[in-house]
């Protein structure tokens, strides 16, 4: 007599998530139409890495900016000078470690980029929760504020930065073992772009497993998606939030260091000068979502190297191309984080 | 008289009058007080400033719109003007078809890209004008033939703005009306004029309609008033004064580069200029523009004293520095932001009324 359960009720099972990896595809796409445009294949080699390297490095930048902004609607135009406080702490810790980074043994070099990749998110964290405190805190929810405020911010940062080291740029060596390329059959691919290309994969890793498979990263997500229903849920969302920022903050630090290396220079300026990449790159991906900050960035990448190689004064406008061209087939980004 | 010369828009507080009438003052008389070329060049760049300051304040102060923007315009004002008489030569027809030229581009970038992104929120807003910007920067450096590319262009002007021409021998009070006068007045009237013209349009129906949409843009629409057609006005009608405001600076520097009318650094200074000033008022402008760029030349003067006599101290020494003058406005911006929303304006006008 007792009632059998109905047989497939439409609550056993949920509806499933609907995954769209149409962009995705695009970056395949992207990179092989580039090889009949590029021509030489040994080029078109050396080109997609340079663009892989160089997106992987724009995704650690862009990828706290986009989180930030997903959670909070705050988005910060002071970030760039996280990236600058990153790469000028990079000299000043590989500086005293040039034993290190002179030396022939990998190990070593390797060791004295981990040190200031790791000092360098440390203290520009730690900056990031002073920002956050400071600047961010007082002007929640108004935008006009927080866009100025945050500029001020910027401002001040970039003066400040010029206090301490000097207005010049400095040069920043890579270690001895990073420098110069390996061969791969004809295609030379410079060794800093493959050790940035495999930071960057590990740092998206990790990114995705916090978010995908741990407590704080479904809050997260939640929490872009809809604050007010998480806060209602009990969790305390400011709280949240400022891990988030102090973590963008370090991963800004963390893609200064890389992208001093790679520029091999650095100056006070070059994080306001990568800006409105990272604007654009988060366009792209669509405001708020990590795996579209990953594509945007790699997209951005090689759509800047090709273009760079094929028709350099075009390359300077291939960004704001292909955001163009993004936006008129998605315009809310790549990927929609959904927000009301 | 007075008050409609001024659209009804007075200073409201005694202390701003005062200040506003010695800035008046001071500009309108600044050859015969000041004398020297730098003098003369800082009290001309405060007028272009007023007015691309105050044409700034049109669209933030007053519509609640960031745009970043704002100097793209300045620059297509002092690129059409220089384009035109480098082309053209030096004549009144040149620059007028250099004035016209500019103003139709601005009105078709300004139009456009209003009807493309006012739709969206303030800060894609935000961040599209600042793409588009850095973009229109680096065509104006790359299209060298027509642009002169980083170097720019330095030109002649019509000779009776050209400091060869004299209008009388002697000298008057000390001063010889030479061209460089005679661009100098032209400067100040039209600052004087455009300002005017700028605070009608504020104070007009149509301007508090744009203050309505900054207060409540829900409320704004509902009351029937389609929020997208003001704002892109708004955005129109403050591109047009600030390509205005860069022929002004064509005129007065004989030359236009990318650093001059086009960098970012500008387009930061502007901001600055505003909100230090005061958001939502076009005095605000006058007093910002004005503080600012005295600061800008004459800080540093004093800041090297103080990096002087601080030379034992290392750390301070440094932030004394006389290049570093822009961190000390920067704190000065943030705390404004904060301490006073509403600039030197809000602060005196508050002082001069306080709450019931």
């Amino acid at each position: 007599m007792n009632p059998s359960p109905p047989a497939a009720s439409p609550l056993d099972e949920l509806p499933r998530v609907r995954r769209d990896l149409l962009p995705l595809a695009l970056i395949p796409v992207i990179a092989l139409l580039g090889v009949p445009l590029v021509g030489s294949f040994s080029t078109w080699v050396t080109l997609t890495f340079a663009g892989l390297a160089m997106g992987m490095i724009i995704f650690i930048i862009a990828s706290g900016l986009t989180l930030v902004f997903g959670l909070m609607d705050v988005l910060n135009f002071g970030h760039g000078v996280f990236i600058t406080l990153g790469a000028f702490l990079a000299t000043a810790i590989l500086g005293p470690l040039a034993g290190w980074t002179t030396s022939e043994r990998i190990l070593l070099n390797l060791g004295a980029v981990l040190v200031a990749m790791v000092a360098a998110m440390i203290l520009v964290g730690l900056v990031g929760f002073l920002f956050e405190r400071a600047i961010i805190r007082p002007v929640y929810g108004q935008p006009l504020k927080q866009i100025m405020i945050t500029m001020g911010g910027m401002i001040v940062g970039e003066e400040l930065i010029k206090v301490v080291w000097g207005p010049q740029a400095i040069p920043l060596l890579l270690p001895a073992g990073f420098r110069g390329s390996i061969l791969m059959g004809e295609a030379a691919v410079e060794k800093y772009r493959l050790v940035a290309v495999v930071i960057g994969l590990i740092v998206f890793a990790a990114m995705f497993w916090v978010l995908s498979r741990t407590k704080v990263g479904l809050l997260i997500r939640a929490g872009v998606q809809d604050r007010e229903m998480v806060e209602c849920l009990g969790y305390r969302i400011k709280r949240l939030f400022i891990g988030v920022f102090v973590a963008g903050s370090a991963l800004a630090g963390l893609g200064g260091v890389l992208w001093g290396l790679f520029q091999q220079s650095v100056v006070p300026q070059m994080g306001g000068a990568i800006t409105v990449l990272l604007f654009i790159v988060i366009i792209i991906g669509g405001m708020g979502s990590v795996g579209g900050c990953f594509i945007g960035s790699l997209l951005v990448g090689l759509v800047a190297n090709y273009a760079g190689f094929l028709a350099p004064k075009v390359a300077l406008f291939s960004n704001i191309l292909l955001m163009v061209i993004v936006l008129l087939w998605r315009p809310e980004g790549l990927f929609s984080v959904g927000k009301q | 008289m007075f008050s409609r010369l001024l659209s009804g828009d007075l200073p409201r507080s005694r202390m701003l009058t005062l200040l506003l009438l010695g800035v008046l003052a001071a500009l309108a008389f600044a050859p015969f007080l000041f004398p020297g070329a730098k003098a003369l060049n800082v009290a001309a760049k405060i007028c272009i400033f007023i007015v691309l300051v105050a044409s700034f304040d049109l669209l933030l102060g007053y519509t609640g719109i960031v745009s970043f923007a704002h100097t793209m315009f300045f620059g297509i004002g002092a690129y059409g003007v220089a384009i035109a008489i480098t082309r053209l030569g030096p004549t009144w027809a040149g620059v007028a078809a250099g004035t016209g030229c500019a103003l139709l581009v601005s009105l078709l970038l300004s139009l456009l890209i209003g009807l493309f992104s006012l739709r969206v929120k303030a800060l894609f807003y935000a961040m599209i004008t600042l793409a588009v910007a850095t973009a229109f920067m680096t065509l104006a450096s790359q299209l060298s033939d027509f642009t002169g590319g980083e170097d720019g262009l330095s030109f002649k002007v019509p000779e009776l703005l050209s400091a060869a021409f004299s209008l009388r021998e002697a000298p008057f009070l000390g001063v010889s009306l030479n061209g460089k006068l005679l661009s100098y007045y032209l400067v100040f009237t039209a600052t004087g004029l455009l300002f005017l013209l700028m605070l009608r349009i504020v104070n007009s129906p149509f301007g508090r309609v744009l203050q309505a949409i900054r207060e409540n843009a829900f409320r704004a629409e509902a009351l029937g008033y389609r929020i997208v057609v003001y704002r892109t006005l708004s955005n129109v009608l403050s591109a047009l004064f600030a390509t205005l405001a860069g022929v002004l600076l064509a005129l007065w520097l004989r030359y236009n580069g990318p650093d001059t009318s086009l960098s970012f650094e500008i387009m930061i200074d502007i901001l600055l200029m505003v909100v230090i000033g005061g958001m939502g008022t076009l005095y605000g402008g006058v007093l910002g523009a004005s503080l600012f760029i005295v600061t800008q030349n004459y800080l540093q003067d004093l800041m090297k004293l103080a990096s002087v006599a601080a030379t034992p101290i290392p750390f301070l020494r440094d932030l004394v520095h006389p290049d570093r003058w822009l961190l000390w406005l920067g704190i000065l911006f943030i705390v404004s932001i904060y301490r006073f929303p509403f600039g030197i304006v809000g602060k005196l006008r508050l002082k001069a009324r306080p709450p019931a």
